[in-house]
């Protein structure tokens, strides 16, 4: 899959995923309320708005600047540890994009990127965090899944999370009790791939 | 202060703005002007959170050339304050160090060992005596 930059793609997948995370706000902090603090929707959507709100600037910009400036917004304005994993998922993009220039393979510069969160978070696949959404999204990116398939994996993931007992973040304070609930980060993630996955779907010229 | 003072700077990061400023108080009685210091407390409006431009701030408003040693309290204020570290920049990035040690107890010691005038190894080193 080659990247190009494409200013109407961008400030239409800027909305959706505005869009999309406001409609989920509220569930986003329902998840958070019985295993974090609460406030992952809340944080979410004001990253989003923020992201937003630079919308037509941001579609202006070459692809990899564009990445690169709406993960440095959400570091500033979502707050909690989802503002710099996300900030430097998109952040990373951004770079490896400017590395590849036009020839980037975009699953291998996701792959890149989603290494960087695992970095910054010193989480690992299993630990119930959004890095159980991005990997399998990945995975299935790198095998060249159709994009109703990508999504669905990444819901599914998402679900998975219920399963397992949190290792990091304010979670990893309640050991066993963490086990049962999904976790708000990959669930957003999951929110956000299945809209992205969406949109490319409906836009994308073949 | 930007640098005009040889000591180690201290900077408190919490979730709660009343916690970080409160434990800066603390620092402030113990160790008067002769520390750079500076907190950051709670996400972008002020609410209970962590805001990584807020903390590279108080970097800044701390900064010493002899180094600033950063004490957090729970997860989303270390990977913030690691953020906000990067975004300093190098070299001044180079200079900075997260302290794996409790809050209260832990930036008050550093702060009366930077008062001494120790190095940045030594304040980190004394502070993180105290983690179990």
């Amino acid at each position: 899959m080659t990247v190009q930059a494409e200013p109407v793609l961008v400030a239409g997948l800027i909305e959706v995923c505005r869009a999309t995370i406001a409609a989920n706000s509220d569930h986003l902090c329902a998840l958070d309320r019985a295993i974090g603090d609460g406030d992952h929707g809340t944080n979410m959507r004001r990253g989003c708005e923020a992201v937003s709100a630079e919308g037509e600037t941001l579609s202006g910009l070459p692809l990899p600047d564009a990445m690169e400036k709406i993960g440095l917004t959400l570091v500033m304005n979502v707050g909690g540890a989802a503002g710099p994993l996300y900030g430097t998922l998109l952040m990373e993009i951004g770079r490896e994009l400017r590395k590849n220039d036009e020839k980037a393979d975009f699953s291998q510069v996701l792959k890149q990127a989603i290494d960087a969160v695992a970095r910054r978070g010193r989480s690992h696949a299993g630990d119930k965090t959004l890095l159980d959404v991005l990997y399998p999204v990945h995975a299935a990116l790198a095998s060249r899944s159709p994009l109703g398939a990508i999504a669905r994996r990444a819901e599914r993931s998402a679900n998975r999370t219920a399963d397992m007992k949190a290792m990091r973040g304010r979670a990893a304070y309640l050991g066993d009790r963490s086990i049962g609930h999904v976790d708000p980060g990959a669930s957003s993630c999951a929110l956000l791939t299945t809209a992205i996955c969406r949109y490319l779907g409906e836009h994308r010229p073949q | 202060m930007n640098g005009k003072t040889a000591n180690v700077g201290i900077v408190i990061v919490s979730h709660s703005p009343l916690v970080a400023q409160g434990i800066a108080d603390m620092v402030r009685q113990m160790v008067g002007d002769s520390v750079p210091l500076a907190w950051s407390g709670g996400n972008v409006h002020g609410e209970l959170g962590t805001d990584a431009g807020g903390i590279l701030r108080a970097i800044e408003a701390a900064w010493s050339d002899a180094g600033v040693a950063v004490f957090v309290d729970l997860g989303g204020a270390e990977t913030n304050s690691e953020m906000a570290i990067e975004m300093l920049g190098l070299p001044r990035s180079a200079l900075v160090s997260i302290c794996n040690a409790p809050l209260v107890e832990g930036a008050v010691i550093a702060a009366a060992e930077a008062s001494g005038g120790a190095s940045l190894a030594k304040v980190v080193a004394t502070a993180e005596e105290l983690s179990p």
